[in-house]
């Protein structure tokens, strides 16, 4: 008997960011400080080659190998696109803080590389196991990011926090995937939903695995009621950490909803387009109205998380492919939005400070113009003010609910939108309204400069190409949907 | 011939010039903002030119059509043209900005750049949504417009600006969202549709028109502003610079007015019959009740902003009473009011930037320190008291021209606005300019410069000319305004 070699062409990438992860780590062991910029670079390196492999085999149909556990198809190439521009952002805006608070170590670089390589893994799961294998490399990736800083009590509590609340999490994910192979007797997505086409949709023990599969996904998402950790972990992680929880696992929650709701459970889909209603209703709302009262500005962005989390899920609601495009153009809008708020929190830290409460972004305005503006349009783009992407990103997720029926939705939708303006705006009050406190310049980087200037006005140059991107969405989603 | 994409210069001229203006820096080259920031309104005062001379008056269909497609996916488009009730307001646009950039040119000292761009790109935003054919694209310039006003009060603005330019911002676009539900849920009846014009055919049942209705009457309403949702607008004129106060009165308000025209009417003209009565109570209650407001204020931009409301409604009751009288009237009544609330608030802020108050007590007997002010303000008050002669003059006479041939009463008590109207305007020039010098302040004052001098004597040439001759106004609004009625006639049920 033979052992048959799998066709890993497929996954060639993943295991790229594979090698690389587990050369840095080594090699790092034999840096000392005063050359730790070479893992930084070899992973920013490893970052860039990978998206080139990606380019290069771009997939339009899917292919499947490892026994049908895996697929590359256009959905994981283009979240395989957002996954490596993302990361590579937050390193390079992660550089400076990490150098001046000590955390510049090979540990940073290798854990972000696991993260990606397990949110990889999970936009080609086409099985509960690759799917959870892909999860639990992401998340045990983060828990230990965010512990990081091993000696601020903080850091260390979030991380607490972040670990037993992602596990209880994940076991729920799991516990249903059990219930779901009980029933069906596959761990194959693809046979699940052929095999739960044939049962009624009223069998307990299949809702109960979906009710399941939807708690671990939410708590993933952050939607209340699985929203308390978002805010704790937000702000009790250093900056350059909560650039990249917040951002990366957004992506990797959003496809794990395509791939195992969307792929496997569309049967259900009237199941568990009610929970989401209830969900979404519940975070655009309490996500809105929380964030008002807050003087930290990561936990403020941690609820404005929130929020966006309600936002999107309506795209899920309307359980259409136009409404899976809205929500995937809403996730990539929302990540790109996030890393630039978080970004500019980064940008205004130095040495010994950290620019966390909202009056330190007071005067801005005065202090750097440019950077005022860069923020004044992230944060218009946040309350989804036309021109602005994030109107776009709401606009066709409204526009996916209205088609699917739930005009009432919508209207609960616009309306706490407006809450949420109100938040955002009074950034923009502080930055331009107010006299600066601090007067200290402002010294950044040429390299942060650049790609600042480019994530900020990335919020209104897209506006000519809108269509575009949405038609990409929709290519990525069609073999799915 | 015509360039074919004369409306496109108009927009993005002033925008693109605006990011030009943002480029020039600091205040130490102030000097230069401000001089490229007048060429550039200039330009795009020229550039509007070309719309009206090139403009076929016989005929109510769209021109200067410009169309491409912009999310295919949801068959959003860039889809621009103008007939002759946009017209109108896009040149009013574009020369308010010239005025504006001028009276901007010394008063503002600091971030002399940031304000002007503030300006110009919202110059642009405004004759967008006048020249939008495509529900999402007005929707895009009538929301982003929030956006520089928003900085200019409350960066510019008064002690008590941060209050005033949140409030605005949030009321506004508390109307708006749901404006953009009731959008969405057109595309969704119209088969995939954005485009405005495509929404005239749809068939509507009542109910559906009547929410429909009402989720445009909260947007419009707010921008208006209509009696009860104007509460934001005397705080907003209040703190507002003179520049941020001309240009909410003379073009921000009309948009509403100008909405009622573009979506209300001809879209839902089943709802709008039924509902009249809610429009005509409304608007007779800002001619009348706002009107006595306005006669009790201390505060001279307060005062002018509840004129400007109250005018607004006599706007508002020419649509409503669905006859031509009543709605060229309103339209002529939304320039006019354009130039003439402009002009008062310039006035008010020539004023302030002598005496840094605008409460009526601290002044009296300007027109012995002033009397070149004293007589430019002489004919803004009276266009705005609607004397013959002025373009205040022609909007209301048609106006209540119209109401007549509705009912009297209509008429009656809208025509209790020249009373009233005179009694606030009058005696807020009276106490102000006229009697005897009531303190050193105003001894010292000096009269307009060669710069004031200048935006005061266009001002005046647009209201005499409006007044005197209003034929090339009327001309070109008269066939759109016909068609519009007759759309209005035809039911959607």
């Amino acid at each position: 008997m033979s052992l048959a070699v799998p066709n890993i062409a497929p996954a060639a990438p993943e295991i790229l960011i594979l090698v690389m992860a587990c050369a840095i780590l080594i090699l790092d062991l034999f840096l000392d400080d005063s050359n730790r910029h070479v893992s930084y670079f070899l992973t920013l390196a490893t970052l860039v080659a990978a998206a080139v492999v990606t380019a290069r085999n771009f997939h339009h149909t899917g292919v499947y190998t490892f026994n049908h556990m895996f697929v590359a198809d256009t959905l994981s190439d283009v979240i395989d696109f957002a996954i490596y521009g993302l990361t590579f952002f937050v390193l390079v805006y992660s550089r400076r803080y990490l150098r001046e608070r000590g955390m510049f170590r090979g540990e940073y670089f290798v854990l972000a590389l696991f993260g990606v390589l397990g949110t990889m893994i999970m936009a080609s799961a086409t099985n509960f196991l690759t799917l959870y294998l892909g999860l639990e490399l992401l998340s045990l990736s983060q828990y230990a990011l965010v512990a990081m800083q091993r000696d601020s009590s903080r850091a260390t509590e979030a991380a607490m926090k972040y670990f037993v609340l992602g596990a209880l999490a994940s076991g729920m994910l799991l516990y249903g995937m059990s219930m779901l192979y009980g029933i069906t007797g596959s761990l194959d997505i693809e046979v699940v939903r052929q095999k739960i086409e044939a049962i009624s949709s009223g069998n307990v023990v299949l809702i109960f695995g979906l009710v399941f599969i939807v708690v671990g996904l939410a708590f993933k998402l952050g939607a209340v009621p699985f929203h308390m950790w978002i805010p704790d972990v937000y702000e009790g992680a250093p900056t350059a950490v909560t650039l990249y929880v917040g951002t990366m696992p957004k992506l990797a929650a959003f496809v794990m909803i395509i791939r195992l709701l969307v792929g496997g459970l569309q049967g259900l889909a009237a199941s568990w387009q009610e929970m989401f209603i209830i969900m979404a209703v519940l975070s655009m709302a309490l996500g809105n109205v929380a964030a008002i009262a807050q003087t930290n500005i990561k936990r403020m962005l941690a609820y404005s998380t929130i929020s966006h989390m309600g936002f999107f899920l309506l795209g899920i609601v309307s359980a259409g492919p136009a409404g899976y495009g809205a929500a995937m153009f809403y996730m990539l809008v929302y990540t790109v939005m996030s890393l630039g708020a978080f970004g500019m929190v980064i940008l205004l830290s130095r040495a010994g400070f950290e620019a966390e409460r909202l009056e330190d972004f007071k005067g801005l305005n005065q202090r750097s113009p440019w950077h005022a503006f860069l923020m004044l349009l992230l944060m218009f783009s946040m309350a989804g003010v036309p021109p602005t992407a994030g109107f776009f990103a709401k606009l066709l997720v409204f526009q996916a609910i209205v088609n699917a029926g739930y005009v009432w939705l919508a209207v609960v939708g616009v309306l706490l939108s407006v809450v949420g303006a109100f938040y955002y705006l009074r950034v923009v009050k502080l930055m331009y309204f107010d006299a600066p406190v601090d007067s200290s310049p402002i010294r950044v980087d040429a390299d942060l400069q650049l790609l600042m200037g480019i994530n900020g006005l990335a919020m209104i140059a897209v506006t000519p190409w809108v269509g575009a991107l949405v038609n990409l969405c929709s290519q990525a989603l069609r073999s799915i949907s | 011939m015509y360039s074919a994409h004369a409306l496109s210069l108009a927009i993005w001229l002033p925008i693109l010039g605006g990011v030009a203006v943002l480029f020039t820096g600091g205040d130490t080259n102030a000097r230069w903002a401000r001089r490229l920031s007048l060429l550039i309104a200039l330009a795009a005062f020229a550039a509007t030119i070309p719309l009206y001379t090139g403009f076929d008056h016989h005929t109510a269909a769209m021109q200067f059509v410009e169309n491409y497609s912009w999310i295919p996916a949801f068959n959003i488009d860039y889809h621009i043209g103008i007939d002759g009730i946009s017209l109108p307001l896009i040149l009013l646009t574009s020369f308010t900005t010239v005025i504006v950039v001028i009276a901007g040119w010394v008063v503002i000292q600091t971030r002399v750049s940031q304000y002007m761009a503030a300006f110009l790109i919202m110059e642009g935003l405004m004759i967008g949504v006048f020249a939008s054919l495509d529900a999402i694209l007005f929707y895009v310039f009538w929301e982003a417009m929030l956006i520089p006003m928003f900085v200019i009060i409350g960066i510019w603005g008064g002690p008590n600006r941060v209050y005033a330019t949140v409030k605005f911002f949030l009321y506004t676009l508390l109307g708006s969202v749901l404006m953009l539900v009731a959008l969405l849920f057109l595309y969704f009846k119209s088969g995939n549709s954005f485009d405005i014009q495509s929404f005239y055919t749809l068939k509507l049942s009542m109910s559906e028109q009547i929410l429909i209705f009402f989720a445009f009457l909260l947007a419009f309403a707010v921008k208006v502003p209509m009696w009860p949702v104007h509460t934001w607008l005397p705080d907003a004129h209040v703190e507002a610079p003179t520049g941020g106060s001309v240009v909410l009165a003379a073009i921000m308000l009309k948009m509403g007015a100008y909405g009622f025209l573009r979506f209300t009417l001809p879209i839902l003209p089943d709802a709008s019959h039924e509902l009249a009565w809610l429009m005509i109570t409304l608007s007779l209650i800002a001619i009348v009740y706002i009107s006595l407001v306005a006669l009790v204020q201390e505060d001279m931009k307060k005062l002018i902003a509840y004129s400007s409301i109250a005018h607004m409604g006599f706007v508002t009751l020419g649509f409503f009473i669905f006859n031509a009288q009543g709605m060229e009237g309103g339209l002529v009544e939304m320039v006019s009011h354009g130039f003439v609330s402009g002009a008062l608030f310039l006035c008010v802020g020539v004023l302030y930037d002598r005496m840094h108050s605008r409460q009526i007590r601290d002044y009296g007997g300007v027109a012995n320190r002033m009397p070149v002010f004293a007589t430019f303000m002489m004919l803004f008050v009276m266009a705005n008291v609607g004397l013959p002669g002025t373009s205040g003059f022609v909007g209301e006479f048609l106006v209540i021209l119209g109401s007549f041939q509705v009912n009297g009463w209509y008429a009656f008590l809208a025509a209790s606005i020249l009373v009233t109207g005179a009694a606030y305007t009058l005696w807020l020039y009276k106490r102000v300019i006229f009697g005897n010098v009531v303190n050193d302040h105003v001894a010292a004052l000096q009269d307009v410069g060669v710069r004031e001098f200048s935006f005061l004597g266009l001002l005046a040439v647009a209201v005499l000319a409006m007044g005197l001759w209003p034929y090339p106004f009327l001309n070109v609004m008269h066939v759109s305004v016909n068609h519009l009625l007759t759309e209005v006639t035809v039911s959607k049920l």
